[in-house]
């Protein structure tokens, strides 16, 4: 996937779904995953994901966050001087987080007040610093937002799949934004009412979301070998 | 005693990592060998205990609602809030150039122990996020903001420091081909963040 393969490809007027922009798509779902295999953005990956809803207004968050920062400063590319990128880059990823956060704190206050910090530190999520420093600066507009949906949807899987896990044995229920929380065990299976099963509270607290994201990797690289590290 | 116990409470109780993740990307990236763990963790003690008390200032007399009202009493109505984001990041990156420079002035021997990890501490986010904290919880003084800024960068160093060392040890055990490295890391952070959550409900 290097920079001057796409752009090549690029100037002969490639189709939308064209291969490169596919596998600029699929590449960060599963092989270039943002948190599992390039280690970016897990500071909020961990923390947000005790329920679903969270996990799905953050992840589309980013990824407003991502194709706006990625398009825009791929646009400006030839234009920021190299020694002020990174000054740049936050100025244009801060605008944009606070656009979102303006927005949630309208449209859905009480999912903003559980974000609280996690919206703001959007602008130091490495996912996005990390793809604005490695494919937009040196690629055009297409690719450069398809490249940003692709590691955004990387990021949101992992998001979701650490969120049912986490809610489903936390809480026992599955709270989707617009739905509130949708309890799917009946009450009386509870030990309180009577029954057996009891909600396991680890998994609320942030240690389980470390543990959670280490079985995913384990499962990832147990399927492609070739992630596997040295030590 | 205020201030000792908010000291206490961000290294241990409200960890930056292992109650917040702040700047896990860092954390897990440097955290192979002890020596240059500690060299990231003083550097984060250093820029959280400059740049809180700054965006303390900020905040009060500058974004807060009502808070321009010393300039003149009729901005009492102004609130800058939405832009705390911008100029916190702004102050952040702007501090951490001047810092490199005075320490590479002034200090040529702990500019040297830093080296390459004061550069990239603008973009941790425990930076960040000590500073959203920091505005969250509406601190009363900004002698409390600096002993919070402090005690967190602490808590930081603490806890990158410690799993440098048992990274180090790990290398000689056998752990599954697949968890080697970044999962049986994952696995350790979150078996000492069930440690120190036994800190919880301390108070002093």
């Amino acid at each position: 996937m290097s920079s001057e393969n796409t752009s090549a490809v690029m100037t002969k007027k490639t189709s939308l779904f064209s291969k490169q922009n596919r596998r600029l798509l699929s590449d960060p779902l599963d092989d270039s995953n943002p948190i599992t295999v390039q280690v970016l953005g897990i500071c909020s990956a961990l923390a947000i994901t005790v329920q679903v809803q969270q996990a799905v207004i953050m992840s589309l968050a980013v990824l407003f966050v991502m194709i706006g920062g990625n398009v825009i400063i791929s646009l400006l590319r030839n234009m920021i001087p190299d020694r002020i990128r990174i000054i740049v880059q936050l100025v244009i990823v801060a605008s944009l987080v606070i656009i979102v956060d303006q927005v949630l704190k309208a449209f859905q206050p009480d999912i903003s007040e559980k974000l609280s910090v996690f919206v703001g530190l959007i602008i130091t999520n490495c996912i996005i610093m990390g793809r604005l420093e490695a494919f937009a600066l040196a690629n055009k507009p297409g690719p450069s937002f398809f490249d940003a949906i692709g590691n955004a949807m990387g990021y949101a899987w992992i998001l979701l799949a650490v969120s049912v896990v986490r809610e489903v044995f936390g809480s026992g229920a599955i709270s989707l934004p617009g739905m509130g929380q949708v309890k799917f065990l009946p009450t009386n299976w509870f030990i309180s009412e009577g029954g057996l099963y009891e909600n396991n509270n680890l998994m609320i607290l942030p240690p389980m979301a470390l543990i959670t994201v280490g079985i995913i990797i384990w499962v990832q690289r147990s399927r492609n070998q070739t992630l596997i590290e040295e030590n | 005693m205020e201030y000792l116990s908010i000291f206490v409470k961000g290294i241990f109780i409200e960890n930056m990592i292992f109650a917040y993740f702040l700047g896990m990307c860092s954390y897990l990236a440097v955290s192979k060998t002890v020596k240059t763990a500690n060299g990231l963790g003083l550097a984060v003690i250093f820029v959280l205990g400059i740049t809180v008390p700054i965006n303390y200032l900020l905040e009060n007399y500058v974004l807060k609602e009502g808070a321009l009202a010393w300039l003149d009493p009729s901005f009492v109505e102004i609130d800058l809030s939405f832009l705390s984001f911008i100029m916190f990041i702004a102050v952040i990156a702007s501090m951490v150039q001047l810092v490199e420079m005075i320490v590479e002035k002034f200090a040529p021997a702990l500019y040297g122990a830093l080296g390459i990890f004061l550069p990239l501490i603008a973009v941790n986010c425990s930076i960040l996020g000590g500073a959203l904290f920091m505005q969250d919880r509406q601190y009363p003084s900004i002698g409390e903001a600096t002993v919070f800024g402090l005690g967190s960068g602490v808590g930081w160093w603490l806890a990158i420091v410690a799993i440098a060392a048992i990274r180090e040890k790990i290398r000689y055990s056998n752990v599954p081909a697949p968890l080697k490295g970044l999962g049986i890391t994952f696995i350790i952070t979150g078996l000492m963040g069930m440690a120190f959550m036994s800190f919880m409900g301390i108070e002093i």
